[in-house]
């Protein structure tokens, strides 16, 4: 079963070379550079600050939407190509496959997180840039399992990643989402108000909070600590074990 | 190896012509669009914190970052530069608070408010606008922001030449002093007090600090007795000139 996982994951780093996804990797960290030089020109006070904050900003956005759009194309070629029949036509089980595939994604996107985190070292201390780098490959790993489970739901690409980026966004907004609903400024006496109420809280409850992950405040003011990075760590655990059942249960009931 | 591409020639003629007419086309459009016409935009209040919260993607430190950065430039539309007194003030102020409510630890927006925005030549309302800001927004951070305080102190008393206003900046520093917080930043009123000639209360001021047992530098102990003195010498030179 190893073999054929480790033979699964060498594909997909194969895969991420042929696809030239790491000169995208690059690229984005030259314009991450070349953005915060730009605006480090503009700032008065603060200049390594914002330098900080901006390149670290961009580089986490510029991370989830290469990973996402990584995985989601790889899967679709997969389908399209008819790969995924040719796999599992072999005596190779689904839940190995899977776990294949997401070994593959995960080594492709800790290359992704140790780079990005490499080139903040210019301007924070290497115990806070670690922890921002752990916090980035947790995001990552979530944004990865719910790339796989809506391009295995969903199939095509424009779809797949419409509803990865709603995810993503929703996630990293919901404790501000909450405190909108939960404002003295919005009544709750109308059934209306009650039900929005009782929607948002339901998806806080679905959702991890990754308005906690990966945070800029850890680098600019160098306030992380170990306690942020066991809260981060439980929570990917939990979350991503949720995703990994919800994509078996979604891979073992087609019907290929 | 095979090229990947084949040879310009086995490209249709038409097509050819076809892309020149196309980029001719498009250069022509440009010619007789328009130039972008310079129009000044008023600066609007700022949306909630909440929903500027929501925006931010959960991270509220680079979003109050962009957002200073896009003030400060504010006053540089298409080429032109805005002076202060162009600027609504009310939105202004109501942009700094929410850039030091997205991101408390940042001293950029009380930079901008106490050096930008507080030189507005000719108008002393936005100017004290500026200063009340500052002194408002000190009470949040006293540790971090007692520095713009005391420069705000400065203005009132040099530039507005109202002692009463800078009193009141200097004793806020004072009465909320830290630790960390430099003593001459702490001293400021004895100056002022002096320059309104409220001998009397000055001395009092010196007195309770060297009664209080906070201040442990020799040359500074020293100092303020000397200055008690000469305050109470001045002071009585003040009285026998009465007298007479």
């Amino acid at each position: 079963m190893l073999r054929q996982i480790r033979t699964l994951a060498i594909y997909v780093i194969q895969e991420a070379l042929l696809t030239r996804f790491f000169a995208v990797i690059l690229i984005l960290l030259l314009l991450g550079f070349g953005l915060t030089a730009f605006l480090g020109q503009v700032a008065i006070i603060e200049r390594q600050n914002i330098q900080c904050s901006l390149l670290a900003a961009f580089l986490r956005l510029s991370a989830v939407y290469a990973v996402s759009l990584f995985v989601i194309t790889s899967m679709v070629r997969e389908f399209n190509g008819h790969m995924l029949f040719l796999w599992l036509s072999l005596p190779l089980r689904r839940s190995v496959y899977f776990i294949g595939k997401l070994v593959g994604f995960t080594l492709v996107f800790s290359c992704v997180a140790l780079i990005f985190s490499l080139a903040l070292l210019i301007y924070a201390p290497y115990q806070q840039v670690s922890l921002w780098g752990l916090s980035l490959w947790c995001e990552l790993l979530i944004v990865t399992c719910v790339s796989f489970l809506c391009v295995l739901t969903l199939h095509q690409m424009l779809q797949a990643f419409s509803a990865v980026v709603g995810f993503y966004i929703v996630a990293r907004s919901i404790e501000a989402i909450q405190l909108m609903a939960q404002s003295p400024l919005n009544s709750q006496n109308l059934w209306q108000d009650q039900l929005v109420d009782g929607l948002i809280q339901l998806l806080a409850m679905l959702l991890p909070n990754l308005e906690r992950f990966t945070q800029t405040g850890w680098l600019v003011y160098h306030s992380g600590n170990f306690n942020d990075l066991i809260m981060i760590t439980e929570q990917t655990a939990v979350y991503v074990f949720l995703l990994m059942i919800m994509s078996l249960f979604d891979l073992y009931r087609k019907n290929l | 190896m095979m090229s990947r591409e084949r040879n310009l020639a086995t490209v249709p003629f038409w097509i050819k012509g076809l892309l020149g007419i196309a980029l001719v086309m498009q250069l022509i459009w440009h010619q007789y669009t328009p130039s972008p016409r310079v129009s000044i935009k008023e600066l609007t209040p700022p949306p909630s914190l909440e929903i500027v919260k929501s925006l931010s993607l959960g991270d509220p430190i680079s979003t109050a970052k962009v957002l200073m950065l896009w003030l400060q430039a504010f006053d540089n539309q298409s080429g032109q530069f805005l002076s202060n007194k162009q600027l609504n003030y009310q939105a202004l102020e109501l942009w700094l608070e929410r850039i030091l409510q997205l991101d408390p630890r940042a001293q950029y927006p009380m930079l901008a408010a106490s050096y930008q925005y507080a030189h507005v030549r000719d108008d002393p309302k936005r100017q004290r606008q500026m200063l009340e800001f500052v002194y408002q927004q000190f009470f949040a951070d006293p540790e971090h922001r007692w520095m713009w305080l005391a420069h705000v102190a400065i203005l009132a008393k040099h530039r507005l030449k109202d002692l009463q206003l800078a009193l009141k900046y200097a004793q806020a520093i004072t009465e909320h002093a830290t630790p960390n917080m430099p003593r001459w930043a702490q001293e400021m009123q004895i100056f002022i007090l002096e320059d309104m000639g409220e001998l009397e209360r000055a001395q009092l001021v010196i007195g309770g600090m060297l009664t209080k047992g906070n201040l442990t530098d020799a040359n500074e102990i020293a100092f303020l007795a000397k200055k008690l003195e000469e305050l109470e010498q001045k002071s009585q030179t003040v009285k026998q000139e009465l007298q007479k």
